[in-house]
């Protein structure tokens, strides 16, 4: 056996049409993008590959284990925030701020009257202990809301209202702590990571090649978690909660197992997006953020790991383009996106190529069985759910809440009709 | 509540919703190997027997010992480990994996978190896929999707996914509910066959199916029992004859 022939036949990857799949995507990152634009649009695109994560593990928690969280943005902000920290630290040495009234402590904390570090600053001065907590602390919050409502057999669309409320709740707490967390012009003029400064072109470069290989990373290992027998039970799960319960499995604990590894792995999306970006904000945390963060994964194909990668691709590059061209429109547009996938593509863009390659018989492959997962019902609702929020916010932001509301029921009504039996794409 | 040889005793089970009592101070007792059929008109309580002892429903009083241990007080995936296994009413499974699958997925090892990432398809449990799949007469569809499978074949899946877990004790309900003449048959073989090392209790209101099977019957009424024993026995009772005529 050949290599490729190896790859191919392996069921992680997905047959050759997931090892094809993989390849066009890591030519897309690593050279493609690359060597097509300038730095700055390339650090641009950086940026949105930090989105990717949290849509890969969108698509872990929602594709595959039927579970919406509209909170994502939470856990993002946490992993975001400790890197900034840790850099705002450096960046704040008593010497640059030497002209404050406390040299040594980051300058919004002087503004706000704080005349020493507070003690949960403290740590973030180790590097190690950062990369650590971007791992850790965002998976423990997961699993204190996991813990919380799992156990009581909280689900559905209960689950993703609390977790918009969550994330409400994080991001006004961040901005009415001003003086511990910058308020809500967030952590800016980062400068250096271990005295390297990452604003230059060669670390922007460094930067976007290190989000790339950790994005795969991540998409390996959900891979790995969807072929192994944990994957076979989200599906079952999502299918028919109590049959797996009464197999034998503590259904409590998958989830919050696959809620806690998607909370990781949007942390580390979030480090990558501070570091990148050279700043954080609390409007990186909040409902907004979260919300289109779910609908990145909805465009690209919320079954599909690369589906996902391309729908956040796209969908930013929408919003660029349009948020310059006509900023006021972009909620608009970005909602009747929404509307439209749920109505004729639930698949997302993973779906229509996936009926496309099958119908010309592009890649054919033997080794791909009949593990497709499917759209399932409780995906409707919870599709239902969420342009409902989206037509809230339309509607408040119009105040014709009528048309909304007809919005809203009409689409209800469609992805009802148009989502049984549609076959999911993994590619 | 002493020990007994009894594989399930339950005594004295009484649940009430809002002041209902769906079950009624309810006593049975299933011996080893057994096939007890559970009969009664609908409302009677019945499904609600199984929910009781499979934890899904909790009892508002009285007492479930399985081979001496007392379910009232584990959950719902403690009593499935323990060796209880249940059929839900309508077939419940999982639509969007193969038959092999849902076999597969059923096995019990790797039922915690960590156990399921590691665990690998042996020769063992391929055996063991293989001999439940053709106990359930699905050999052939193995690698198809499930939705694609007939109302009775989903019947069947399901038996097969309890099956797949060896339990002491299985639980049906209404498992030949949407099955043609035929499939009656097969499944009234199925399950002479599969009750020879252990205990079963069924659910079903088809007396021509419930003759086939049945070691011992017990007829419900408003939560509460009406009458238990041998087939003909039972048939003949008066309050039975009056029960199921007079509604
Ligand atoms: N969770 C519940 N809450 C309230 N009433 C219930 C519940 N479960 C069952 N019941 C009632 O208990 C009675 C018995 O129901 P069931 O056990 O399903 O009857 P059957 O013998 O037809 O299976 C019915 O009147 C039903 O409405
Ligand atoms: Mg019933």
């Amino acid at each position: 056996m050949t290599l490729w022939e190896k790859m191919c036949a392996s069921d992680l990857l997905g047959g050759k049409q997931g090892v094809i799949g993989l390849a066009v995507l890591a030519a897309v990152i690593f050279l493609v993008l690359p060597l097509g634009v300038d730095i700055f649009r390339l650090n641009l695109i950086g940026k949105y590959l930090t989105y990717a994560f949290v849509a890969v593990g969108l698509v872990l928690l929602w594709g595959h284990g039927g579970i919406l969280s509209l909170g994502q943005g939470i856990f993002f902000g946490l992993g975001g925030y400790a890197m900034a920290m840790f850099l705002k630290l450096e960046a704040s040495d008593p010497i640059t701020t030497k002209i404050q009234s406390t040299p040594g402590i980051p300058d919004f904390m002087d503004w706000n009257q704080l005349t020493a570090l507070p003690w949960f600053w403290e740590p973030f001065k180790s590097l190690p202990f950062t990369i650590f907590a971007v791992l850790t602390i965002p998976a423990l919050f997961a699993y204190i809301i996991g813990y919380a409502m799992f156990k009581r057999r909280v689900g559905g669309v209960y689950f993703s209202i609390i977790t918009q409320a969550v994330a409400l709740i994080l991001s006004i707490l961040i901005v009415g702590q001003q003086g511990y967390t910058g308020g809500v012009n967030g952590m800016t003029d980062l400068r250096t990571m271990l005295g390297w400064d990452i604003r230059t072109d060669s670390a922007k470069y460094i930067l976007y090649y290190a989000n790339g290989l950790l994005l795969f990373g991540a998409i390996f290992l959900s891979k790995y978690v969807m072929s192994s027998k944990f994957g076979m039970l989200l599906l079952a799960m999502r299918d028919k909660e109590e049959r797996v319960r009464f197999s034998g499995y503590d259904v409590s604990n998958f989830k919050i197992f696959i809620f806690c590894l998607a909370a990781m792995m949007s942390a580390v999306g979030g480090a990558m997006f501070t570091l990148q970006v050279g700043f954080m904000s609390p409007s990186f945390v909040g409902i907004v953020p979260s919300i289109e963060m779910v609908i990145f994964c909805a465009v690209g194909g919320r079954a599909s790991l690369i589906g996902a990668v391309y729908g956040t691709l796209l969908v930013n590059y929408g919003k660029t383009v349009f948020s310059e061209t006509y900023p006021e429109l972009w909620l608009f547009l970005m909602g009747g996106l929404f509307i439209a996938v749920v109505m004729f593509f639930p698949n997302g863009i993973a779906g229509i190529w996936d009926k496309y390659a099958t119908k010309y018989g592009w890649f054919k492959d033997k080794a791909v069985t009949a593990k497709k997962p499917e759209v399932s019902t409780t995906g409707v609702e919870t599709h239902a759910v969420l342009t409902e929020t989206l037509s809230a916010e339309a509607a408040a932001a119009t105040e014709s809440t009528d048309v909304a509301a007809s919005v809203k029921k009409t689409t209800r009504k469609k992805a009802a009709i148009s989502s049984p039996n549609i076959r999911g794409a993994e590619a | 509540m002493s020990n007994t040889d009894f594989v399930l005793a339950v005594e004295d089970l009484t649940v009430s919703f809002d002041g209902f009592k769906a079950v009624d101070n309810l006593t049975m007792y299933i011996d080893k190997n057994e096939l007890r059929v559970l009969v009664g008109p609908n409302g009677a309580g019945k499904t609600t027997v199984l929910d009781l002892i499979c934890g899904k429903t909790k009892s508002t009083g009285g007492s479930i010992k399985f081979n001496n241990t007392e379910l009232t007080k584990l959950s719902e995936h403690e009593i499935v480990r323990s060796g209880v296994g249940r059929k839900f009413q309508n077939p419940s499974i999982y639509e969007n994996l193969t038959v092999y699958q849902n076999l597969e997925v059923s096995y019990p090892k790797g039922r915690g978190v960590f156990g399921s990432l590691t665990f690998k398809r042996t020769q063992e449990v391929e055996d063991q896929v293989r001999r439940v799949a053709a106990d359930i007469m699905l050999t052939e569809f193995l690698d198809m999707e499930s939705a694609l499978l007939s109302h009775g074949q989903k019947q069947w899946l399901e038996i097969g996914m309890l099956l797949m877990q060896e339990p002491e004790l299985l639980m049906l309900d209404e498992p030949v509910a949407g099955m043609s003449a035929k499939e009656r048959d097969q499944t009234a073989d199925l399950l002479n066959r599969i009750c020879q090392n252990r205990s079963v209790i069924v659910i079903e209101h088809d007396m021509e199916f419930v003759k086939k099977i049945a070691h011992k019957v017990t007829v419900l009424h408003q939560g509460k029992i009406l009458a238990e024993g041998p087939m003909e026995k039972v048939q003949a009772d008066e309050k039975v004859i009056e029960v199921y005529l007079g509604h």
